[in-house]
């Protein structure tokens, strides 16, 4: 195979059909805020389209698909530890929103008349 | 057996450089060109450096009691007629998307051996590159000056908003103008015979800047996604 010497030469097709794809996917994205769509379905339709270019991007353009998997694991492994600090950093983000409103939102002033 | 395992003995350092020995047993991990595997680890590096940028505007955004100002007014541009929302920021990311193309077709094209095409896409996707900074030029001059957004607050909702902007499309706009100024320095060594002279005739690193190319553009899909969409 091509990859085992570090080459990577592939029909000219692939790459236009991706390229045409994340037009596509991304007049898709335009879409979503276009026709505002709201809520959970606005949220995971944006995820998709933007993991399906990450996707096609990554496997495609930047020859991932064609690697070698000790390469592969070692760039796209790591950033999985990612998803612990979003998930850490999401709670974090709404205690201080709760705190905020307990000690300057509406209900700070009237605990503070009250002393 | 026993001549090997002697051999072997013989061979085994000690001290400082045995212990590199020990460590390295003189193995490639990744059977690519160096280039191209320190490249990946440079950009795995970036990945965090700009979900650092992300996450803080994450943890920003959902802290906040103040409403968060709409992207998709904000960034809305009007051509004579209504506001059309987000327009700009659409064509921002079809001139990146573009641009990511032409480069891997340039790519493609080098391990070609075809000079005059490699150095005519990279020059391409330099190009849109440059128009991308331009546009975000356009885009960071009409939100300070029409619009009032300042790192420390701005007219339309959360202090933040300011400050996650600037700092994310800013260093995303310094990749984009870094990445500019690199693929022309390739495309300027293919042309000029450099890799045939120096390298016997080896294009490998027009697929390493590629690979950067690539990157910025993957990065402004993650952009485009959680900052403008959301």
């Amino acid at each position: 195979m091509a990859a085992q010497e570090g080459h990577q030469q592939h029909p000219l097709s692939v790459y236009f059909w991706v390229w045409g794809l994340l037009f596509v996917l991304s007049g898709f994205s335009y879409a979503v805020d276009y026709y505002q769509l709201e809520g959970y379905l606005r949220w995971s339709l944006i995820l998709l389209f933007m993991f399906l270019k990450a996707g096609f991007i990554i496997a495609i353009f930047m020859h991932m698909a064609w690697e070698r998997l000790a390469l592969i694991y070692a760039i796209l492994v790591p950033p999985l530890c990612l998803l612990v600090f979003i998930a850490l950093m999401a709670i974090e983000g709404e205690y201080i929103e709760l705190s905020r409103l307990i000690a300057f939102g509406p209900a700070a002033e009237i605990i503070s008349t009250h002393h | 057996m026993t001549q090997d395992a002697l051999a072997s003995t013989a061979d085994i350092l000690i001290g400082n450089r045995g212990a590199i020995q020990d460590a390295e047993s003189d193995k490639q991990v990744f059977q690519v060109p160096w280039g191209k595997a320190m490249m990946w680890i440079f950009l795995l590096s970036d990945t965090f450096i700009f979900s650092c940028f992300l996450i803080s505007y994450m943890s920003l955004r959902i802290s906040t009691t103040v409403p968060w100002p709409i992207p998709s007014e904000v960034f809305a541009l009007s051509f004579g007629g209504d506001p059309i929302p987000l327009i700009l920021i659409a064509i921002m990311t079809f001139v990146l998307i573009t641009s990511s193309g032409t480069m891997a077709l340039a790519v493609n094209f080098g391990y070609r051996k075809n000079k005059k095409l490699t150095v005519l896409l990279m020059s391409a996707t330099a190009l849109l590159g440059a128009m991308f900074v331009g546009m975000q030029v356009f885009e960071w001059t009409k939100l300070i000056v029409d619009e009032g957004v300042r790192p420390w607050g701005n007219p339309m909702g959360a202090a933040q908003f300011g400050a996650s902007f600037f700092m994310i499309t800013g260093f995303h706009g310094l990749h984009v103008s870094a990445g500019v100024i690199y693929l022309s320095v390739v495309a300027w060594r293919v042309g000029s015979g450099y890799y045939d002279r120096h390298k016997n005739g080896n294009y490998e690193t027009v697929e390493i800047a590629g690979l950067y190319w690539h990157f910025v553009d993957l990065v402004w899909v993650f952009i485009f996604a959680f900052f403008y969409l959301w």
